[in-house]
């Protein structure tokens, strides 16, 4: 069976946004993608999927208040502690059981109620290996950047393109929070952060909301939709010690994208596909998992940025909505968001950022500081 | 193949193990502060509590007057219409009598707490408060009650504006 | 539809606080189901974690924290959680793993460990509220389930005593459960009655305690049931679930219609449309004793206001019509939140794969029904399985 995306709800994506709540932000979201599909939520979606964990919203249990904002009060909902991707592979199995045949899929940031970044990340560290260290938890990502860039030969100066190139995308999408005309010079003479990452190689964050309704073939063409189809999902875990897990590669990455090319069927996927959008909460991010994707050759991912080939009009454009450095980090939004990119590109409808010819697309997402999950969904105009 | 269990694995520790240090432990205190955002629904209720007086939002597709008030309504999917004050009397739709405070902690007075539906609004749509000036005798499903208020000066815009709900008299209304 | 069966089963003690860590404890049950199903982890195409909130374990994004403990190093990998329904909703989702045809064999593994939290694990239910609406009245977790007892017993006029008889079966039940924490052979219905009264109407007796623990599976396609040659597979014959509205003081609590929709759309699946002569027996979800008749009247097992009745004549009785909660329940068992799923879906494959010793049901059981239930009295997760 075939499943595709039929409609598209995004909202928010600013630094703050004080004079809505969480459930009234992601309304927004919902009844946009609602009005995309053409389907009333409370007849034709049956089933939804909320992602979600309670730290990030500052409850107990966040699947209390998932329901009513996407229209699945007395409906089939479920929470998945997981990134959108994660989301919406829950939603592809759903419907590929043949039990239901369309399913929403929703992911939202309101990060801005929280107050304690720092200390939430810190807390998702062992409690008894890791914990007592203290330190701001973004050192994991000094660490990782080192060693990658060591292992690979990509430079500072490789990671400083990406931001680059990522912000200054944004500055053509119309909902991106942190667009900006940032050049290298900026970037590699900004403040130290954790050594060798740089401040302005993080992402800010951001609140945002995004929700995406799914359909089988036959349930998209009874409500005479063309879909975004979804050719394959995948998704992986590496190690979940600090100690212990791959600090050289993306391993969660690679995993995740072997699976989704084999239900694909991708066999070269830097051939097969023509752009990406992966995750970017850090520089070097873009440029690992470029290469644990299989787009990049090991170690070239930075050169193919500095030589252009990732730009808008690069032979393989990569993050042309800004990423998460132009976009902003929505938190377990971002893979979702990133997806809603890929369809949008692929349905010609991405404005002043469109791609020309786009057939195949793929979104990856990793679910940031301190954990190894990534996932990746592989999306296209012919089924 | 497979084998039915056996063995059921588990180490039972005691709480005189925890207390005096038998086992080795880890303490952390997370650094969780949060600040939500009210919203358009939730901001205008609060401002309406600091006032002595309830608000909902009417639903036209359903007929309906929702409260606590809402922008959207989870019903029909539809965004509601207006702003309509309801009443600040209502029914005793259930309640409890706990001898538990929020951490389990045994308390002596007990706390007279359940849900009161709203006269004015739809059938059943109500929030939970406490209730006072009663007793475990005279306090009953379906009894009428109305809210107390804190006086003008003490209210901070909060759902604790109102003390509790107490019995509606003879004639009030 | 791809055909999902339960092929092994492992759980860990259920006590007060348990020595193992998070991870340990997952390893231990995983290890027991991997065993029962006679597989390696090599064998296992996904991993399916359920927990419930990251305060008692004490760790943000525990699922990720926890995850070797599960198998999951390398492996597609997803938690989900949806309250007290997760002891049977991650059972739903190892069941979709499958049956999309994305997995062959699927390990799912729940735990909790409820005793990390400090001064009490009903602290972290501080947590569960609207910020709003209901915080600052400082409401215990145990205050919403005694207005819910309350309005079923006012509305259908059910006695205490009826209430009971629930916590006394289960809890004598429970005696034979090798993982319980709260069993008793001798509780009589007086001992209930006159237990410390909590939040009236829920006294000491009525309510499960909480607990550390963590219970697994091992889910199969058909092919794969084939391929391993198992002799004893227990088929899902049909899964549902549902969320009633966040706004839980705007509906009629005496009834959970969020549980009713969940068991219809369970056993449409299922093909059955009459649930009380076509099931065996049941593991309604109990964690507290009046959700027990709750719940057999949610799955239309009972009708409105007569589960009461059912209990008082024997009916749910181990070696009764209709026997309910065999395993001892979460009353007797223990109620480490999600890994309940030990006693509800662990049980239903225990007893219809015959290895349920000296819990087994006497008579010949073919089809089972369980749910799981939680968040703000809103979410019913409904699963029939059968031989």
């Amino acid at each position: 069976m075939k499943v595709g995306i039929i409609g598209i709800g995004i909202a928010g994506f600013r630094t703050t946004t004080p004079e809505l709540s969480w459930k009234e932000l992601t309304y927004e979201a919902a009844a946009k993608a609602y009005q995309d599909a053409g389907v009333d939520p409370r007849k034709d979606v049956k089933a939804f999927v909320t992602c979600a964990e309670d730290y990030w919203e500052g409850f107990g249990i966040f699947d209390e208040f998932t329901p009513d904002q996407i229209g699945g009060a007395l409906r089939p909902v479920c929470t998945v502690c997981g990134d959108g991707i994660h989301g919406l592979a829950t939603g592809f199995m759903q419907i590929q059981t043949g039990l239901v045949d369309v399913v929403a899929v929703e992911a939202h940031s309101k990060i801005s109620d929280l107050l304690t970044y720092e200390g939430v990340v810190q807390h998702a560290l062992d409690p008894i290996w890791n914990k007592p260290l203290r330190g701001h938890p973004f050192y994991v990502a000094g660490l990782e950047m080192n060693a990658f860039l060591r292992a690979s030969g990509n430079t500072e100066k490789h990671c400083a393109a990406v931001v680059e190139k990522n912000r200054n995308n944004a500055l053509r999408n119309g909902i991106a929070a942190y667009g900006a005309n940032v050049d290298l010079n900026d970037i590699l003479t900004s403040e130290k952060a954790f050594d060798p990452l740089k401040k302005l190689e993080i992402s800010g964050l951001a609140d945002g909301a995004v929700v995406l309704v799914l359909a089988s073939d036959v349930a998209a063409k009874k409500l005479k939709r063309k879909p975004v189809w979804i050719k394959g999902v995948g998704w992986a875990n590496d190690s979940p010690s600090l100690e212990t897990r791959e600090w050289e590669r993306a391993k969660y990455a690679e995993l995740a994208a072997q699976m989704a090319y084999r239900i694909a069927k991708v066999k070269n996927p830097a051939r097969e596909i023509d752009f990406a959008e992966v995750d970017d909460r850090f520089s070097y991010k873009e440029l690992q998992h470029l290469e644990s994707l299989g787009l990049a050759k090991k170690g070239q991912a930075g050169k193919m940025t500095a030589n252009g080939d990732t730009a808008l009009d690069g032979k393989f454009p990569v993050n042309a909505s800004g990423g998460s450095l132009g976009c902003g980090d929505v938190v377990e939004a971002s893979g979702l968001h990133r997806v809603a990119e890929v369809a949008l590109q692929l349905r010609g409808d991405a404005g002043k950022r469109q791609l020309d010819g786009v057939k195949v697309g793929i979104a990856q997402s990793w679910r940031g500081i301190p954990t190894t999950s990534g996932a990746v969904a592989i999306m296209g105009v012919n089924q | 193949m497979g084998q039915t269990p056996q063995k059921w694995p588990g180490i039972e520790l005691s709480n005189d193990d925890l207390l005096n240090k038998k086992v080795t432990q880890t303490r952390y205190h997370p650094r969780a502060k949060f600040s939500w955002s009210a919203g358009e629904a939730m901001s205008r209720f609060l401002n309406e509590l600091k006032e002595g007086r309830l608000i909902g939002r009417e639903c036209k597709h359903c007929n309906k007057i929702l409260f606590p008030p809402r922008m959207f309504c989870e019903q029909c999917f539809k965004p509601t219409s207006k702003w309509v004050y309801i009443k600040d009397t209502g029914t005793i739709q259930t309640y409890s009598i706990s001898y538990l405070d929020k951490d389990a902690k045994r308390i002596t007075n007990p706390i007279y707490v359940g849900v009161v539906s709203i006269d004015g609004a739809s059938e059943k749509m109500g929030i939970m408060h406490y209730f006072g000036e009663v007793t475990k005798d005279t306090i009953h499903i379906g009894m009428k009650v109305k809210a107390k208020w804190k006086p003008p000066l003490e209210r901070t815009g909060s759902i604790l504006d109102i003390e509790y709900f107490r019995p509606l008299k003879e004639g009030e209304q | 539809m791809r055909k999902v069966a339960v092929i092994g089963a492992g759980m860990t003690l259920f006590r007060r606080r348990l020595m193992e860590t998070p991870k340990e404890l997952c390893f231990e049950a995983t290890r027991m189901a991997l065993d029962s199903a006679g597989i390696e982890l090599k064998d296992v195409d996904a991993v399916i974690s359920g927990s419930a909130p990251d305060g008692f374990d004490g760790v943000h994004m525990k699922g990720e924290y926890y995850s070797d403990g599960c198998g999951a190093y390398g492996k597609p990998y997803m938690r989900v959680f949806v309250g007290g329904g997760t002891g049977v909703f991650s059972a739903i989702s190892g069941w979709y793993h499958i049956a999309s045809g994305l997995a062959d064999i699927a390990l799912v593994v729940n735990e909790e460990k409820m005793s990390s939290c400090q001064p009490h694990p009903q602290s972290v239910f501080a947590h569960i509220w609207d910020p709003i609406l209901d915080r600052p009245l400082k409401p215990n977790l145990i205050w919403i389930f005694a207005m819910e007892m309350n309005r079923y017993m006012t509305v259908h006029k059910i006695k205490k005593e009826d209430i009971a008889l629930v916590a006394v079966k289960n809890k004598r039940n429970a005696v034979d459960h090798p993982c319980a924490q709260l069993a008793d052979p001798n509780i009589t219905v007086d001992d209930v009655l006159n237990s410390e009264v909590l939040a009236w109407p829920v006294q000491r007796l009525d309510i499960s305690p909480p607990s550390d623990g963590a219970a697994a599976l091992v889910m199969a396609s058909e092919d794969a049931v084939k391929r391993l040659h198992v002799e004893t597979p227990v088929w899902m014959k049909g899964v549902g679930w549902c969320i009633d509205s966040t706004m839980w003081t705007d509906r009629d609590l005496y009834f959970p219609e969020y549980v009713a929709r969940a068991a219809k759309m369970a056993y449409k699946m299922a093909k059955i449309d009459n649930p009380r002569k076509q099931i065996d027996f049941a593991e309604p979800y109990d964690p507290f004793d009046y959700k027990e008749l709750h719940h057999m009247e949610g799955l239309l097992l009972a009708k409105k206001g007569e589960a009461p009745i059912m209990t008082r004549e024997g009916v749910t009785q181990r070696d009764g019509d209709l026997p309910t909660c065999p395993s001892g329940g979460l009353l007797g068992v223990g109620n480490p939140i999600a890994a309940t799923m030990g006693v509800k879906i662990g049980e239903l494959y225990w007893q219809l794969s015959g290895q349920a010793g000296k819990r087994q049901i006497p008579h010949e059981i073919k089809t089972g029904v369980t749910n799981a239930w939680g968040d703000l009295m809103q979410y019913g997760a409904v699963a029939v399985m059968g031989v």
